[in-house]
């Protein structure tokens, strides 16, 4: 009768499929939980722009406030994205025959936007209010990190469903006085006491809403 | 009587029902107990008679169910498709009936599965021995009875992509299942159920596989099973693990018998609506599942048996046995109908009392009269014995059954919700075509993969039914040969094993 047995080598392979087989489920959930985080694949995003603009020039050297650009972030739920006659504001007098911005001036005269490139984008089914935020004491640099030091633009957070959610559970550290709200060097955990930062919660009426559609409207 | 003779001489004899003749073996005899196995001596004949399903080509039969099966299955997956391409909207859903024939047929596979583990796990600690006959395709039955189950919840969703979330699994948008809902613990009750079932099922299987194994003419074959088989032996040592281990899997099981239908009835019995919340819901439930099951079995036992020969290994007393408890269980459900009425007037709430007259004489009343004279009027038959014995008769009751039992699942969903507390918000649910196909489909699914169990695996516990014939009884006439269930072909040539067996005290229902 010939009959099918496990040749005796496949006993070699009894303790690396035991290995296998009890290590697999921990790497994928290892796997899934840091590879698909969007830790890994989102945050550190940096698109090349069509123009060299640089944030760690404008604002870190020459000291301009965000707000300057960005002018309806503490009134609207977006920051705007300037438009180009905001560059020529300057540019008509500063560098004007500099080639970096041959695509502006192009802009200014043909009145075509320029194409910058986003880089946060928040998914059609999540709402967020840039004004909410900024009128209530988190800072800039809260969200986007030392864009004074960028020269070109990139994700500094992952924008996860998590990420928002540990601030609204936890918002004390977060928050700093509106004065400096654009300051991105200033940091409160440093420059204010606990119970001073404490009293911002009082102080801004914060109590963040973690239910379901205060985001998902 | 003699221990010598053809042992369905033992007890009455043969005798003939509407053209089916069949041996009569329900009768406990005065010395011993009732064979249950008829017509065979010898071991290897079991061996054989099992193994030939699963080597031969099987009958056109099987060819023309499985181009059926196939066929529907098919359906499914088209309907399945469009839904998750479409939308959930495709079904006939609408505001206040939110749960219609998808969780209906939910429900309803968990609940045929019941039969399955309640045969392998319980009747197993209760040693009762007639089990050995059916408890290998009554598992089988349980598992892709519970594959079908699985299949409606994860497309009810409606995204189905997100189905994932049903499970507790760290992620970035720090989201967790509500753990306080019974739908949470119906995916722990239905996973749980559907993994030791599979194990349960598979290790049972081992000793068979490696007969098949040791059997097996083609090179593929051999491996195939031989893999499968895990490398079983048949020694002492081999059979001793594997005897402790089924017992622990048999212990595992049975708590689940009763808490998966348990637990699938707080979906309904947690929560707040008219006629799904009563306390009386787990063991009605449990009840109505096991009497589902059993008549579910009786169905696919009837034409499996006739089709593949294996007359003399699921036997009349087999059947028998099993109509007496689908006569037990279809009396519970009946009482449960009732308590559930007389509690709706004993509370004197109004909404309960409002939910079970209106299901009773409402929109839905046919539904629920189909129910009714299903699962309440129809196994009062089994009260007689002819009926218990007739094979054309059990196989038309235990369709009878099956209908009743889906009825009741779409009767306490849909009647209760389309008709709650508020008068406002009532509506009417109207399956689609594509309710219809999806439940058709699902029986496409489970005929498919039932016919290639049948075809491919041991349809019968071989090792297990021989360990009831007499040959396996130590204190027998031809004592040196027997106990050695490990070898197939271990039989002594030309014994005559002697059908009496001193420890008849023993239960045997």
């Amino acid at each position: 009768m010939s009959r099918f047995l496990f040749p005796r080598w496949t006993n070699a392979l009894l303790p690396f499929i035991i290995v296998v087989g009890a290590t697999l489920p921990l790497y994928a959930a290892f796997v899934v939980a840091y590879g698909f985080s969007p830790k890994t694949i989102d945050a550190g995003y940096q698109p090349t722009q069509p123009v060299p603009y640089s944030h760690a020039l404008h604002v870190g050297q020459l000291g301009m406030d965000c707000r300057y650009c960005h002018n309806t972030v503490d009134r609207a739920a977006f920051a705007a994205v300037p438009p180009t006659q905001t560059c020529m504001n300057c540019h008509t007098q500063i560098q004007r025959d500099s080639p970096k911005l041959e695509k502006i001036r192009s802009s200014y005269e043909t009145g075509m936007p320029m194409e910058w490139v986003k880089v946060h984008k928040l998914p059609d089914y999540s709402y967020f209010n840039h004004s909410a935020h900024v009128n209530r004491g988190v800072g800039c640099v809260e969200c986007h990190g030392r864009i004074d030091q960028m020269d070109v633009v990139y994700r500094y957070s992952p924008l996860a469903m998590g990420w928002c959610l540990e601030c609204h559970r936890k918002p004390v550290d977060r928050l700093r006085p509106v004065s400096q709200i654009t300051n991105m060097g200033w940091d409160q955990r440093v420059e204010m006491t606990r119970e001073e930062r404490e009293s911002l919660v009082t102080l801004y009426h914060i109590n963040p809403s973690e239910n379901c559609s205060t985001c998902h409207r | 009587m003699s221990s010598s003779s053809d042992p369905s001489s033992k007890s009455a004899g043969k005798f003939s029902t509407k053209g089916f003749t069949e041996t009569d073996n329900t009768q406990q005899p005065t010395t011993g107990r009732a064979p249950l196995v008829l017509n065979m001596h010898k071991f290897g004949e079991v061996t054989h008679q099992v193994c030939r399903v699963a080597e031969n080509r099987p009958p056109m039969a099987w060819y023309i169910a499985f181009v059926i099966c196939l066929s529907m299955l098919g359906f499914l997956g088209f309907c399945v498709t469009y839904l998750i391409f479409t939308g959930v909207g495709v079904w006939g859903l609408n505001n206040p009936v939110m749960w219609a024939y998808d969780i209906t047929n939910f429900v309803f596979w968990v609940g045929i599965g019941h039969a399955g583990t309640l045969i392998s796990a319980i009747l197993f600690l209760f040693r009762q021995k007639w089990r050995t006959g059916i408890n290998r395709f009554a598992e089988a039955m349980t598992i892709f009875a519970v594959v079908c189950a699985g299949l409606f919840p994860g497309i009810h969703v409606g995204r189905v992509w997100l189905a994932y979330w049903l499970f507790p699994i760290p992620n970035s948008m720090e989201m967790w299942p509500q753990f306080r809902s019974p739908l949470l613990w119906d995916v722990f009750a239905v996973s749980t159920y559907f993994t030791v079932s599979l194990v349960f099922w598979y290790v049972g299987m081992i000793p068979d596989l490696a007969t098949l194994r040791d059997r097996a003419k083609g090179r593929f074959q051999q491996f195939a099973y031989g893999l499968a088989s895990i490398g079983w032996r048949g020694s002492m040592r081999h059979w001793h693990r594997y005897e402790v281990a089924y017992l622990l899997l048999a212990a595992l099981a049975t708590p689940l018998v009763l808490s998966v239908h348990s637990v699938v009835s707080f979906d309904f019995a947690v929560s707040q609506v008219p006629g799904w919340h009563t306390t009386i819901f787990p063991p009605y439930f449990v009840a109505g599942a096991i009497f589902s099951g059993f008549a579910m079995v009786v169905s696919l036992a009837v034409p499996a048996r006739q089709l593949f020969g294996l007359k003399d290994l699921i036997t009349m007393r087999h059947l028998d046995n099993m109509n007496k408890i689908i006569l037990l269980t279809g009396c519970m459900v009946g009482y449960a109908y009732s308590m559930e009425f007389f509690i709706a007037w004993y509370s004197g709430a109004m909404y309960e009392k409002f939910a079970f007259v209106n299901r009773a004489f409402g929109q839905y009343w046919w539904a629920y009269w189909i129910m009714v004279s299903c699962n309440v009027i129809t196994p009062q038959l089994f009260w007689f014995k002819a009926v218990r014995t007739s094979i054309p008769l059990m196989f038309i009751l235990s369709i009878f059954v099956n209908v009743g039992m889906w009825f009741e699942r779409f009767v306490i969903i849909v009647t209760s919700l389309a008709n709650d507390f508020l008068p406002s918000s009532w509506d009417q649910f109207v399956p689609t075509w594509v309710d219809i196909g999806t439940m058709v489909g699902a029986f496409g699914l489970f005929g498919t993969l039932f016919l290639l169990f049948c075809r491919y695996l041991p349809m019968i516990a071989i090792a297990e039914v021989k360990a009831v014939m007499p040959e396996a009884n130590p204190h027998a006439e031809h004592a040196g040969h027997a106990g050695h269930h490990g070898d197939d072909h271990g039989a002594p040539s030309g014994a005559i094993p002697a059908l009496r067996e001193p420890r008849s005290a023993e239960s045997s229902l």
